[in-house]
């Protein structure tokens, strides 16, 4: 014990220790680092396995020494409180940050130093590192997919319209603010479907009619994406309320509903809107694949949606219902102007989760032959001419992904800090 | 003796199985203060909620301005409109400011002009004292503030009758006379108001009678001097004799 106790600060020769105590776990990084980037080892002298444990024996002496209840330097007392609290937690930092500078070297070689980008065909690939010139000529296909490439630009308008679009909210006039939640729940959604359907998928106006087959990659995703979320937060809003009705039967018409669309797969769900609905409908009915898959999924969505928003309407006071009452609302107002402001606001977390996870769940349209992102690249890498390259695929297709919800979950960050009140 | 605004016939009322209000008898005539007090428990506010009822009744009469309160009534909001209640814990909507939270009803239940109804919401305000704060959140806002909020709220719907369900009990001590103050001088200028209160010394002030409460039963009702100088039954004297 005592030959521990010596390693161990105390309040008055804290600086020495953590300067001698930071010195070691350095030179322990030293080492690793030299080790995994300049393939040098400096501990060459020492017998065996000490060699490849003497930076972790060294690290772990370093980091207890420096570990004390209370410094007073505030950059010492955080890592002290955060990952130095014990030995076996400055063993996992010391693991872990190990881990992670032994790993740099390949990944980094392979993803950018080794990395092909020239070039227009796979002979350009021949390095050991990734062949992003896969992803370069492929690129046009995993945004537009199979869309001609002429037309391209009627996809880019039909975006740059429906964002536009899109911000008119903040635009508005004051005295027009009131119709705003009008205006994003049923004017824009027409609007936005009305712009995709003329300029995307054209027919009329002189553009050639491309079929929704041809669409596809990421342009694909948004377009999916962005119907089932303005869709599916109103029906999931209206079946919430639904559920907490005193009428019994809208009130067990929406718990069937939420229970039957979260008790199946979403792939099955896909699968029967694409294969067995076209089978109950009339014959001179059509309904095009992509709208069918819009609709299924939006109906499964707004199941979950429902259930997160009950949870903010349960979770607001008896009194807010019995004030808005007691001021002579009904049922509508009473939701409109007190209950639902208040129950949204709290659920903003809950439903970007939703929204995320919808997001994500896109690339499932696959099983019915809608190559979104994720699907273009499950064409490309079974592409004779290509294969063989089905990581630089993933690699491309995560970043863009992660790009999307990390967006999406800045946007909820900020909308939650926007409409913060105190209680 | 005009005819009484409020009208309470051999009402009954079951929370499932227990019987929370037993053959209530009551008439309230316009313009008159009554205070109702009693120990915890014994159906006081569910007494005065059940006046717009936002507790239904289950057997008896409850006729309020006229209208009678069953499940047939079509108009409740309309009813509801005419009473004002102000609630122990406020229940200000904490979403909008203090102006917002005087103005929302008269404008969307009463179809008052915005204009109208901001000018009406301040003369309110201004009555209770805190015109200044108009623009402030709830959250802003001391208890005692918070509550005369909500009595210029109610107020607003420039309502007939006015309920109020133990609206000192949540408050700091300091804080009760403001809002004490603010009821006494509602009732000087007419109002009709029933009042669940642990205040005796407002029910001296200001009320007309006293009602006093026990296990679901109206145990006794009196003008204020007789209730006060001499109770009738046992359990009143009782009463009195902790509380004061």
């Amino acid at each position: 014990m005592q030959a521990i106790n010596f390693l161990k600060p105390n309040r008055d020769n804290i600086k020495n220790y953590s300067i001698i105590g930071s010195f070691l776990v350095l030179v322990s990084l030293i080492d690793v680092i030299s080790n995994a980037f300049l393939k040098i080892n400096l501990t060459s002298f020492l017998p065996g396995s000490l060699t490849t444990l003497f930076p972790l024996i060294l690290g772990l002496i370093g980091l207890n020494m420096m570990r004390i209840d209370y410094s007073g330097n505030q950059k010492l007392d955080f890592l002290n409180k955060n990952i130095n609290t014990n030995n076996f937690n400055a063993l996992l930092t010391l693991l872990i940050l190990f881990s992670i500078i032994k790993a740099l070297p390949q990944s980094l070689s392979w993803m950018i130093f080794d990395a092909t980008i020239s070039g227009d065909s796979k002979d350009a690939c021949t390095g050991t590192g990734a062949c992003w010139t896969y992803i370069k000529v492929w690129f046009r296909r995993f945004m537009y997919g199979m869309y001609p490439n002429e037309f391209h630009w009627r996809i880019n308008t039909a975006f740059i319209l429906v964002i536009a679009l899109g911000f008119v909210g903040y635009f508005m006039k004051e005295n027009l603010k009131k119709y705003l939640a009008l205006y994003y729940v049923i004017i824009y959604p027409v609007i936005a479907y009305l712009v995709i359907y003329y300029l995307i998928s054209g027919g009329s106006f002189g553009l050639q009619w491309v079929e929704t087959g041809a669409w596809g990659g990421l342009s694909l995703t948004f377009i999916v994406s962005f119907f089932c979320l303005i869709f599916c937060f109103p029906l999931g809003m209206i079946f919430a309320l639904g559920r907490r009705s005193n009428l019994p039967v809208i009130k067990y018409i929406s718990i069937c509903y939420i229970e039957f669309w979260r008790g199946v797969p979403l792939i099955t769900v896909l699968f029967m809107s694409s294969v067995m609905f076209p089978m109950f409908l009339p014959e001179d009915f059509f309904m095009d694949k992509l709208v069918r898959v819009i609709i299924a999924i939006t109906l499964f969505e707004a199941a979950y949606c429902a259930e997160v928003i009950r949870g903010g309407l349960q979770s607001l006071p008896r009194g807010q219902y019995d004030a808005a009452k007691s001021l002579g609302m009904g049922y509508w107002k009473m939701h409109i102007f007190v209950i639902l402001p208040q129950a949204l606001k709290l659920v903003i977390p809950g439903i970007a989760n939703t929204f995320l996870a919808l997001v994500k769940d896109t690339p499932l349209i696959f099983v019915v032959g809608l190559a979104e992102l994720a699907g273009m690249l499950a064409l490309a890498k079974t592409n004779p001419k290509w294969l063989g390259f089905a990581m630089e695929g993933y690699i491309f297709a995560s970043i863009v992904f992660w790009i999307i919800c990390y967006a999406m979950s800045k946007y909820s960050y900020n909308l939650e800090a926007k409409y913060k009140t105190e209680r | 003796m005009s005819d009484p605004i409020i009208k309470i016939q051999n009402m009954n009322k079951w929370f499932g199985d227990f019987q929370v209000l037993k053959n209530i008898n009551l008439e309230v005539e316009a313009n008159k203060k009554i205070v109702v007090c009693g120990p915890s428990g014994s159906g006081k506010s569910t007494l005065i909620r059940c006046i717009n009822r936002l507790e239904e009744h289950q057997e008896g009469d409850i006729i309020v301005d006229g209208n009678e309160l069953s499940e047939k009534t079509k108009d409740i909001e309309k009813i509801r409109a005419e009473v004002g209640m102000v609630f122990q814990q406020f229940n200000l909507f904490p979403h909008l400011s203090i102006l917002d939270n005087c103005t929302l009803a008269p404008i969307w239940v009463k179809k008052m002009p915005k204009k109208e109804a901001q000018e009406l919401a301040l003369d309110q305000l201004k009555k209770v004292q805190i015109d200044d704060q108009a623009n402030k959140f709830p959250g802003q806002l001391s208890g005692g503030q918070q509550q005369r909020c909500a009595i210029a709220r109610a107020l607003c719907m420039q309502p007939k009758i006015m309920l109020f369900d133990e609206p000192t009990s949540a408050l700091d001590p300091e804080m009760i006379k403001e809002v004490l103050d603010a009821m006494v001088s509602l009732a000087k200028g007419g109002m009709t108001m029933i009042v669940v209160t642990h205040e005796m010394g407002f029910a001296k002030e200001v009320a007309d009678e006293v009602i006093f409460m026990d296990e679901g039963m109206i145990i006794e009702k009196a003008d204020t001097k007789e209730f006060f100088a001499n109770p009738k039954s046992d359990r009143t004297k009782l009463f009195l004799s902790q509380i004061l």
